[in-house]
C-alpha cells in the first residue's frame, strides 16, 4: 500500500483499477507486467515497428530525391534500425526476461543506445543520439497513442493515470468508465483539474511522481475530497473507503433532489447561486445542479488550448453558444485574465521577476489594445443574445476603471458606425481583488454598475502569500481577520453605492462560510456547479438572524484560527454530514 | 588473410581502416550493413575488445567508429571471401563516396 498527497481538484471518491497513459515525451517510468501479459506485451513491440515501418516508408517515398537526398536517407537510417531484428529482439527478450511493459522495454533499449553514442568523443558521432531519440518517440508514439485511442474505447471502470491531461483530453472521456483521475502535473485551476470538475469526475493534481510508482491494472483509490491517491490499499483501507464512497454518493444523491428547491433561508431572503464557469458546455451542469445564471465566465480558455491567437469570430462563437445555453439567465463574461500563473503559448509574455505583482489580467489587456478590443467587440457582440454582463478582473485602481471603459466605449462606437447591434446599457462591473480596490470601493462604485469580490487573489494579496507555495502556504486562510474585515468594507460600500454584490472566490464553496457571508450582507454566491447543491443546502438550513450574529461575532475576534475553528463549529452544527 | 578448409564454410579476416572524415555515423553504418546483408555468411566487425554483428545497424553504431579507426572484419560462410571484399572496397576504396581529411 502506498499514499500519496496531492491536490484535491474535484470532489468524490473513486475505487478502480489504474489505466496508465504515459507521454512520449517524457521518461517512460519502469512497469512490471504479470507474466501471463508477455506474449501481449511482446506482440504490441511487434505491431508498433510493424506501424512505425509503414509510416516511414510513406514517408521517405514521399521525400523529393532530387534534394539531396538528405531527408530520404536519413528516413532510410530510421528503417534500417527498424528493420534491425537484434535490436528488436533485445527489447522482447527485455520483456520476456523482466517482466517489464513493452513501452518501456522499446525505451530503455534505445536509451541505451542513445547514451552510448553521445559519450563518444567525436561531436558527429554523438550528434548521432538525436536519430536514436526520434526513433524512441515513433516507436512510443504507435505504443502509447494506441493507448491513448484507447480510453475512448473502454469497457471497464477505470481510473486514468497520467503525467499531465489536456483539458481536450480530459473532456473526451467516456464518463461511463473513467472513474477517477491522478496525475503528476497541473494546479487546482490548471485546465484539466476544471474540466474534470465540471464532468464530476473525481481528480487529485500535483502527485509528482505518481506515475512512476503505480503499474498499470493496481487498484487506485482517488480520494478527490482530500487530495489523497492510494495504491493497492490494504483490506481494511479499502473497506473504509468502500463505506465512505457509499456515504458520499447517498449525500450527492440527496443534495441532487433538491435542486429544484429556491436557495431561501429559513427566515425568508432569497440567495442568488451562480456557476463559475470555463467552457461553453459546462452551462448544461450549471442549470442541472440548480443554478441561477453563470456568475463567473473565465474566457482565457479560448487562449490557453490553441496555438494561434482566437479571432473576433472564435470569441463569438464560444460566447453566443454558453449565452444561449442559458437561456435568458444572466451571466457575467469577464474579460482576459492572463499572466501571473496562467500564460498563453504566444512569446508577448515576458518572464517576470514578479508575476502576480506583474503585467498580469486588465493591465495585460490595457497594454495590448487589439488583443483587448477584439475580445470586447464578441462580448458586445452576444449581448442581444441574453442577460449579459462585462466584468473587469484586477482593477487596482479609478484610472483603470475608466480606461477600460473608455475603451469599451471606442469598440462601441465602431459597432456604431458598422450598424452592429449590441446593448448599449450592458451592466459593467469589476472584480475586487486587491486591498487597494477594496480600500476605495465606494470611489470605485461611483463608476461601475456591479462588484465581485475574487476572494483567493484578496486573500493572497492581502496576506502577502503565495499559496502554490508550500513553504507559506499554511498563511493562506481567507478567514483571516484582514481579509475579513476588507470584504466587510466592499460589502459595505456597495450597499451604500446600491450596486449588487458576489463573492466568486473558493470562499463561496466551501460550507462553513455560508453563514458569515450571508451575516456580512452578501446575497449572491458565484462557485463551482458541483458546490452548489451543498451550499444550496446549507442556505436553506440557516435563519438570517443567526447568521447576523455569526458575522458580529467573528468580526470581534482577532485570530484567524479561532474565526475558523468558530465557523467549523457553527457550521457543523447546521449540516452535519457535509463535514 | 587467410583461407578456411571447406568450400562451404570458408573463414576470411581482414582489417580495414575508416577514411573518411566523419567516420561510421549514420549514413555510412547503413551503407556497411546493407551490403553485408547481402552475403550470406556472418560477419562479424570488432573494435579492439568490442565484437558486433556486422548486419545488425544497431550494433555497427554502437561502435562509435571515427575516422583513422582500425575494424577487425571476419566473415565465415560459402561467401566469406567475397563479402570481405565487398566491404573493403566500401570502406578503403570508395570510403563511403565521402570525403577524406585530404580532401
Amino acid at each position: 500500500m502506498e499514499i500519496k498527497k496531492g491536490i484535491a481538484v474535484s470532489p468524490g471518491i473513486s475505487i478502480a483499477k489504474s489505466l496508465i497513459i504515459d507521454s512520449e515525451d517524457y521518461r517512460i517510468p519502469r512497469r512490471s507486467i504479470h507474466p501471463s501479459q508477455r506474449v501481449a506485451e511482446v506482440q504490441r513491440i511487434r505491431n508498433a515497428f510493424k506501424d512505425a515501418i509503414g509510416e516511414l516508408t510513406r514517408l521517405e517515398a514521399a521525400q523529393d530525391p532530387t534534394e539531396g537526398g538528405k531527408i530520404k536517407d536519413i528516413f532510410a537510417v530510421h528503417l534500417r534500425f527498424l528493420h534491425d531484428r537484434s535490436m528488436r529482439k533485445k527489447m522482447t527478450d527485455l520483456v520476456h526476461a523482466e517482466l517489464v511493459t513493452a513501452a518501456y522495454a522499446v525505451s530503455s533499449v534505445l536509451r541505451e543506445i542513445a547514451q552510448h553514442l553521445s559519450k563518444s568523443q567525436d561531436a558527429y558521432i554523438s550528434e548521432r543520439a538525436a536519430d536514436i531519440y526520434d526513433i524512441e518517440r515513433r516507436l512510443l508514439k504507435q505504443l502509447l497513442g494506441k493507448k491513448r485511442q484507447a480510453v475512448e474505447h473502454l469497457t471497464e471502470e477505470v481510473v486514468i493515470v497520467a503525467r499531465e491531461l489536456s483539458p481536450t483530453e480530459t473532456a473526451g472521456f467516456n464518463r461511463e468508465f473513467v472513474k477517477g483521475i491522478a496525475s503528476d502535473a497541473g494546479g487546482r485551476t490548471s485546465h484539466a483539474a476544471i474540466v474534470a470538475r465540471s464532468l464530476a469526475i473525481p481528480a487529485v493534481v500535483a502527485l509528482e511522481d505518481f506515475t512512476a510508482c503505480v503499474n498499470g491494472g493496481d487498484t487506485v483509490i482517488i480520494d478527490g475530497n482530500r487530495g489523497i491517491v492510494i495504491v493497492n490499499p490494504d483490506d481494511e483501507t479499502l473497506r473504509q473507503y468502500e463505506q465512505y464512497s457509499r456515504e458520499f454518493v447517498k449525500l450527492e444523491h440527496r443534495l441532487d433532489a433538491m435542486r429544484q428547491e429556491p436557495a431561501v433561508t429559513r427566515d425568508g431572503t432569497k440567495i442568488t447561486l451562480l456557476g463559475n464557469i470555463e467552457f461553453p458546455n459546462e452551462v448544461d451542469v450549471v442549470l442541472q445542479k440548480g443554478g441561477d445564471g453563470i456568475g463567473l465566465y473565465r474566457t482565457e480558455f479560448l487562449y490557453l488550448n490553441t496555438e494561434t491567437e482566437p479571432t473576433e469570430q472564435d470569441h463569438y462563437d464560444a460566447y453566443a453558444q454558453t449565452v444561449c445555453g442559458l437561456a435568458g439567465k444572466p451571466i457575467v463574461i469577464r474579460t482576459l485574465d492572463l499572466g501571473a500563473d496562467k500564460y498563453t503559448q504566444s512569446k508577448r509574455f515576458v518572464r517576470e521577476p514578479n508575476p502576480f505583482l506583474g503585467l498580469r489580467s486588465i493591465r495585460f489587456c490595457l497594454q495590448n489594445l487589439t488583443m483587448f478590443k477584439t475580445q470586447l467587440r464578441a462580448i458586445l457582440r452576444v449581448t442581444v443574445l441574453g442577460d449579459v454582463r462585462i466584468m473587469f478582473p484586477l482593477i487596482t485602481n479609478l484610472h483603470e476603471l475608466m480606461q477600460a471603459k473608455m475603451i469599451l466605449r471606442d469598440v462601441m462606437e465602431d459597432l456604431d458606425e458598422e450598424s452592429i447591434p449590441y446593448n448599449r446599457d450592458v451592466p459593467i462591473g469589476i472584480m475586487i481583488e486587491t486591498p487597494s480596490a477594496a480600500l476605495t470601493a465606494y470611489s470605485l462604485a461611483m463608476d461601475c454598475d456591479f462588484f465581485s469580490i475574487g476572494t483567493n487573489d484578496l486573500t493572497q494579496y492581502t496576506l502577502a502569500v503565495d499559496r502554490g507555495n508550500e513553504l507559506v502556504s499554511m498563511l493562506y486562510s481567507s478567514a483571516d481577520p484582514a481579509v475579513l474585515r476588507l470584504i466587510r468594507t466592499v460589502t459595505q460600500d456597495a450597499h451604500k453605492a446600491q450596486i449588487p454584490l458576489s463573492i466568486c472566490g473558493e470562499m463561496a464553496s466551501e460550507p462553513e462560510y455560508v453563514m458569515l457571508l450571508l451575516g456580512m450582507g452578501v446575497r449572491t454566491l458565484s462557485l463551482s456547479s458541483p458546490m452548489i447543491p451543498e451550499i444550496k443546502q446549507v442556505v436553506r438550513s440557516v435563519r438570517l438572524q443567526d447568521c447576523n450574529k455569526v458575522a458580529r461575532k467573528v468580526l470581534s475576534m482577532n485570530s484567524e484560527r479561532q474565526i475558523s475553528a468558530y465557523l467549523r463549529n457553527a457550521a457543523t452544527k447546521i449540516l452535519p454530514e457535509a463535514f | 588473410m587467410q583461407a578456411g578448409d571447406s568450400l562451404e564454410n570458408v573463414v576470411c579476416e581482414m582489417e580495414l581502416e575508416i577514411r573518411n572524415s566523419d567516420g561510421l555515423h549514420m549514413r555510412p553504418a547503413m551503407r556497411f550493413v546493407d551490403i553485408a546483408n547481402r552475403f550470406d555468411s556472418d560477419i562479424t566487425v570488432s573494435n579492439g575488445e568490442t565484437n558486433v554483428d556486422g548486419k545488425s545497424i544497431m550494433q555497427i553504431t554502437m561502435l562509435a567508429a571515427t575516422f583513422g579507426t582500425k575494424l577487425k572484419i571476419k566473415a565465415e560462410g560459402p561467401d566469406a571471401r567475397a563479402a570481405v571484399d565487398a566491404l573493403r572496397e566500401l570502406v578503403e576504396d570508395k570510403h563511403f563516396d565521402e570525403p577524406t581529411p585530404n580532401q
